[in-house]
């Protein structure tokens, strides 16, 4: 048992900025390699034009909790380090539903806006100073709505814990998801080629 | 030469969703080694940090050390923006997000360079104006600025970091987010069909 490294105190916190830096290049280049920083591609995911979106993000959770699960069998890894989220269920479903409203009119979600900001895109720079003033609403907001933001506590909670479920038996489900999400896209996609090519003739 | 406009076009068509305007510009990757790539870098980041990705914490802790650098007192009264600030022993922004963050910034500029992707241009569909596009885009920016911090993450520190390690409310939050997604797509069509 030897990672996360971090957590085994193998390099300091000035070390970890270094680091930091070197995992959002890689994160940056595997989103403008996705086509990620541009809103029309990323919006098309919502008309089923394009499903770039699913396909990129369910393979990399699926890589990542593959990954993470196979390295905490064998035992290098001890999953109770890596960093979990708290739970609250209500702030977080209807902030998901804001978020997802959000993510259709202004084209970008956070990380995306970035490097289309970087990639010479008008509109992710007015998306990100949209972002700093809801950010600073919200801050400003924060005393008169810290009760709901802090209700539905429920600790830090897994689908496995929660459902009383084996966690291996719900990575094997969230691959079989993965791969009929998988399926349906490139069905849709077809689908709607179809559908466009008859439009245009 | 009819024969070849028509080769010329279907060419195009196949070309998965973006216009060519510059035929220099190298087409997007295939979607599946980009997940694959991204889902390692991922796994770096918890095997390495023993934590994952995000990006709308940077831009909160930018947020919190303005309003406290202006109004200290008002600042320091405020819970949300106590916690990105932290004690005076630390300075907040030598910060994990901040740092990946820029490197998100350089990668992109990078990767965009490299494949003749980079490009002063305003991103929307053909129905709609610049100025409303615009319009739309702080709209947008600021609901997930606000409804991210809700959520206690976006789409990258919920859905992405927290759906890989099977985080129950980053799950719940990931499928919120189609759903409002696909809800309010209807009504956004003109800006992108």
């Amino acid at each position: 048992m030897n990672a996360p490294f971090f957590k085994f105190e193998y390099f300091n916190t000035d070390v970890s900025l270094i680091i930091a830096f070197a995992i959002g290049i890689a994160f940056g280049i595997a989103l403008e390699k996705g086509g990620f920083g541009r809103a029309t591609i990323l919006a098309s995911q919502f008309y089923f034009t394009n499903m770039r979106v699913l396909k990129v993000m369910f393979t990399a959770i699926v890589t990542a909790m593959l990954g993470l699960y196979f390295l905490s069998v064998i035992g290098f890894v001890d999953l109770s380090l890596v960093y979990l989220t708290q739970t609250n269920m209500l702030p977080m479903v209807v902030g998901g539903l804001v978020a997802g409203v959000g993510f259709v009119i202004g084209g970008y979600c956070p990380g995306t806006s970035m490097v289309a900001v970087a990639t010479g895109k008008i509109d992710a720079v007015v998306y990100v100073a949209g972002m700093i003033f809801g950010i600073f609403v919200f801050g400003e907001m924060f005393p008169s709505i810290e009760n709901f933001f802090n209700s539905g506590f429920m600790g830090t909670v897994t689908i496995p814990s929660y459902f009383n479920l084996s966690y291996g038996l719900v990575v094997f489900l969230v691959v079989l998801m993965a791969l009929g999400a998988f399926a349906a896209a490139e069905w849709g996609e077809k689908k709607m080629a179809a559908k466009s090519g008859k439009v245009k003739a | 030469m009819t024969s070849l406009t028509k080769i010329l076009t279907h060419a195009f068509d196949k070309d998965e969703g973006h216009v060519h305007i510059e035929i220099k510009e190298k087409p997007y990757s295939n979607p599946y080694l980009v997940g694959v790539g991204l889902g390692l870098v991922l796994l770096a980041a918890f095997v390495i940090m023993g934590r994952g990705l995000g990006a709308s914490g940077a831009l909160s802790t930018a947020v919190a050390v303005t309003v406290s650098n202006i109004a200290p007192e008002h600042a320091a009264q405020n819970n949300f923006y106590k916690q990105y600030v932290g004690d005076e022993n630390s300075n907040p922004l030598m910060d994990w997000l901040i740092f990946q963050t820029l490197g998100v910034l350089v990668g992109g500029f990078l990767s965009g360079t490299i494949a003749h992707r980079v490009k002063k241009g305003v991103e929307k569909g053909p129905q709609i104006s610049t100025k409303m596009r615009l319009v739309y885009a702080f709209i947008g920016g600021g609901l997930l600025g606000w409804g991210a911090k809700l959520a206690r993450g976006c789409m990258s520190g919920q859905a992405l970091s927290g759906g890989a390690v099977l985080n129950l409310g980053s799950w719940a939050f990931m499928m919120m987010v189609f759903v409002g997604g696909y809800a309010a797509a209807y009504f956004m069509r003109r800006q992108w069909i």
